[in-house]
């Protein structure tokens, strides 16, 4: 960040790297989201994924397993990894805060706590109304962390919001811990701590589908005024953009991403860190390629992730959450360390 | 005018008096309160007839066995992370430092959990060796954090120093979470309370265990409080004073190390209260450490008495970890005191 061609260098878009990325990501989603499938308790061939998603027989237990277990798990992480990528694409775009995450930020944490109340007082609620507690929590969590943020003295800093956030998410994660104790919902602990994806059922997928679509559809359309936000509030007024408009309207889509994935995957947080980065340096500054591509990109690193969960110790499995942490960690550490102020 | 000072002396004496013989007595009566509370109720009147050797064998049992000891472990492991908390805010002075937002706690967990799964605590443990394998646990984790905190021409910045504890946490408390899941896969339950701050290890030899180590380090703490004092003035000032300040730092950084890892060798993962509990007494009795230090003891003390109290009370037969109790103490006041804090 010293000399004027090097600012410039990286902010160029690159379309035809986006192009690549964006197809070789495909690629290797398609074929990560087939190994994920073949891979577990029952080992099945890639042949018998294949005319199982094409060619069901209700009468193979093979494609019983692979129709009822383990394709909306592969196809529920794929969509949770891209909520989180979008969510967190978004947010760093909107306030040039290059540590916004929605699980640094306490968003996940608002959402996870939602859901607890919710499974405490309504357990047998559909998961339709459920996915709206999970919004819901996601806008409270937001809310502290920036009502805090903005009563500091410091002002709205990047790394004041991300301390906020920790403290936010501690305080929501003990309350959420709290209520799945008292009301004994609590089986499945690592869905508190670290979240996990094997409960992933067709109705979830189903309900989250639309919500999902239209948030996504909304961020592409956004992404052209998200880039001309990312080089500061003042060019964006400047050049006519209605800003107060674009970031209600990025936020309300942030927090239906982070809201619906919450819901399903627990508070997993770095997902929208590390992505949104990746993407950033592989296809340049323009969030019309950096959205597709970190949908991608981001759908790549849960379903892989939630592979690798599965493999390192079967038949138990790793936590999801604590597996992206492990990358994630490092990453947000070197980003720290930078000072968060380039982005 | 000199015997003005005196006086105000003499009252400021007098009011810390009463500040320390409140809180005293405050344990007391929440020490007769924890005693009673659990599965078989007990009155105040056979609580005080069993301590003196008056009850029933089952009254007996009761307490001395398992009330008892979790009882003096909460005090002591109160204690020990409010003054850990008291010094790591005076040497590093930074206001939001506590063992466990910045990681310490995470790493003496680590290695406590490593050493669970290699002897499963059903088993002989040589319960001895934890505190000391907490403390190597915590001192690297503490040197980790230094380093990567540390920038040179900056130093160390209050802010960067408590992001990356946070994220070092995170990333400890994942591989926790991993490791002991491929270990040991029947500990993780063990693991999940850990992190969520239980006190554990209720039984005599982890008392005595933690007991000499406690009373060494605290004593040495209180008797390096006039460092502290001085320390808290400033570097030049220090320096101009005659301290020696980056050896007494380190070795003060050493003693706060070696109290929030042998305390939480045996209770949980228990955040914040080292940053409420000198806080508080702050408030109470001023930053003259020669006060302070008792006065941040006491109410640590009382802190983990309560929130363990509470865990039990409210949830009979089960239980909610302390570590969560405090946690949604802590973390409210956390963002106060952040919301204050100046770059």
């Amino acid at each position: 960040m010293v000399a004027s061609s090097e600012l410039s260098a990286p902010k160029r878009s690159r379309p035809i790297r986006a192009i690549i990325v964006l197809f070789g990501g495909m690629l290797a989603l398609l074929l990560a989201i087939g190994l994920s499938i073949s891979f577990g308790a029952a080992d099945i061939q890639l042949a018998t994924v294949w005319t199982a998603v094409f060619s069901f027989n209700p009468d193979v237990t093979a494609h019983q397993i692979i129709r009822e277990i383990r394709l909306p798990r592969v196809l529920g992480a794929a969509m949770v990894g891209a909520c989180f990528a979008v969510a967190g694409a978004l947010m760093q775009g909107m306030t040039r805060n290059p540590l916004a995450d929605s699980g640094l930020l306490g968003i996940n944490a608002g959402a996870a706590f939602m859901l607890a109340i919710c499974f405490a007082l309504w357990p047998s609620l559909p998961y339709l109304y459920v996915i709206l507690f999970s919004f819901l929590g996601a806008g409270l969590g937001a809310g502290i962390v920036y009502g805090v943020g903005s009563m500091s003295r410091g002002g709205l800093t990047p790394m004041r919001l991300v301390l906020a956030g920790a403290a936010v998410s501690a305080l929501l994660g003990a309350l959420s811990e709290g209520v799945a104790l008292y009301f004994r919902i609590g089986q499945d602990l690592a869905f508190w701590y670290a979240g996990g994806v094997s409960g992933t059922k067709w109705i979830h997928l189903q309900v989250m589908s639309p919500w999902l679509l239209a948030a996504m559809i909304g961020a592409v359309i956004l992404s052209r005024s998200i880039t001309l936000l990312s080089l500061g509030e003042e060019v964006s007024i400047g050049l006519g953009q209605r800003t107060k408009t674009i970031k209600v309207v990025g936020m309300v889509i942030v927090l239906i991403l982070a809201g619906a994935a919450v819901s399903v995957v627990g508070a997993v947080g770095f997902v929208g860190l590390v992505v949104p980065h990746l993407t950033r340096f592989l296809v340049g500054h323009d969030y019309r390629w950096i959205i597709p591509c970190s949908i991608v990109l981001g759908s790549l690193l849960v379903v892989l992730a939630d592979l690798g969960a599965r493999m390192i110790n079967p038949p138990y499995e790793t936590p999801i959450g604590a597996l992206i942490a492990l990358i994630g960690v490092p990453f947000f550490l070197y980003l720290a360390r930078k000072g968060g102020k380039e982005i | 005018m000199k015997l003005s000072m005196t006086q105000a002396q003499r009252k400021v004496r007098t009011k810390n008096l009463w500040v320390l013989t409140s809180l005293v007595i405050l344990i007391v009566i929440v020490f007769m309160i924890s005693m009673n509370t659990g599965y078989i109720k007990l009155s105040p009147l056979e609580v005080v007839r069993t301590l003196f050797g008056l009850g029933t064998a089952q009254q007996a049992l009761v307490l001395f066995d398992f009330r008892l000891p979790r009882i003096v472990l909460s005090i002591l492991v109160g204690m020990g992370l409010a003054v850990s908390g008291c010094v790591l805010q005076g040497v590093t002075r930074n206001a939001l430092a506590d063992p466990g937002i910045l990681g310490i706690n995470a790493g003496a967990g680590l290695v406590v959990m490593l050493f669970i799964s290699f002897f499963p605590s059903t088993t002989d443990t040589p319960v001895f060796m934890l505190p000391i394998l907490a403390f190597t646990g915590a001192g690297a984790t503490a040197a980790i954090i230094y380093v990567l905190s540390y920038k040179r021409h900056e130093g160390i910045s209050p802010i960067r120093l408590l992001l990356t504890g946070i994220a070092v946490a995170a990333g400890i408390s994942s591989a926790t979470i991993i490791l002991t899941l491929r270990l040991s896969p029947e500990n993780y339950q063990f693991v999940a309370t850990w992190l969520a701050g239980s006190i554990w290890g209720s039984n005599w030899k982890f008392v005595l265990s933690l007991l000499p180590w406690l009373i060494v380090l605290l004593l040495f703490v209180y008797l390096k409080a006039n460092v502290l004092n001085v320390l808290n003035l400033g570097d030049l000032t220090a320096i101009g004073l005659g301290a020696s300040i980056e050896k007494e730092r380190r070795i003060l950084l050493a003693a706060a190390v070696g109290l929030a890892g042998a305390s939480v060798s045996v209770s949980g993962g228990i955040g914040f209260v080292g940053l409420v509990g000198p806080h508080l007494a702050r408030q109470l009795v001023g930053a003259r450490h020669q006060v302070l230090i008792p006065t941040a003891a006491l109410t640590g003390a009382l802190l983990v008495l309560v929130a363990d109290t509470i865990g039990r009370w409210i949830l009979q037969p089960s239980e909610i970890p302390a570590g969560i109790v405090v946690a949604i103490i802590g973390a409210p006041y956390f963002l106060y005191l952040l919301s204050r804090l100046q770059d």
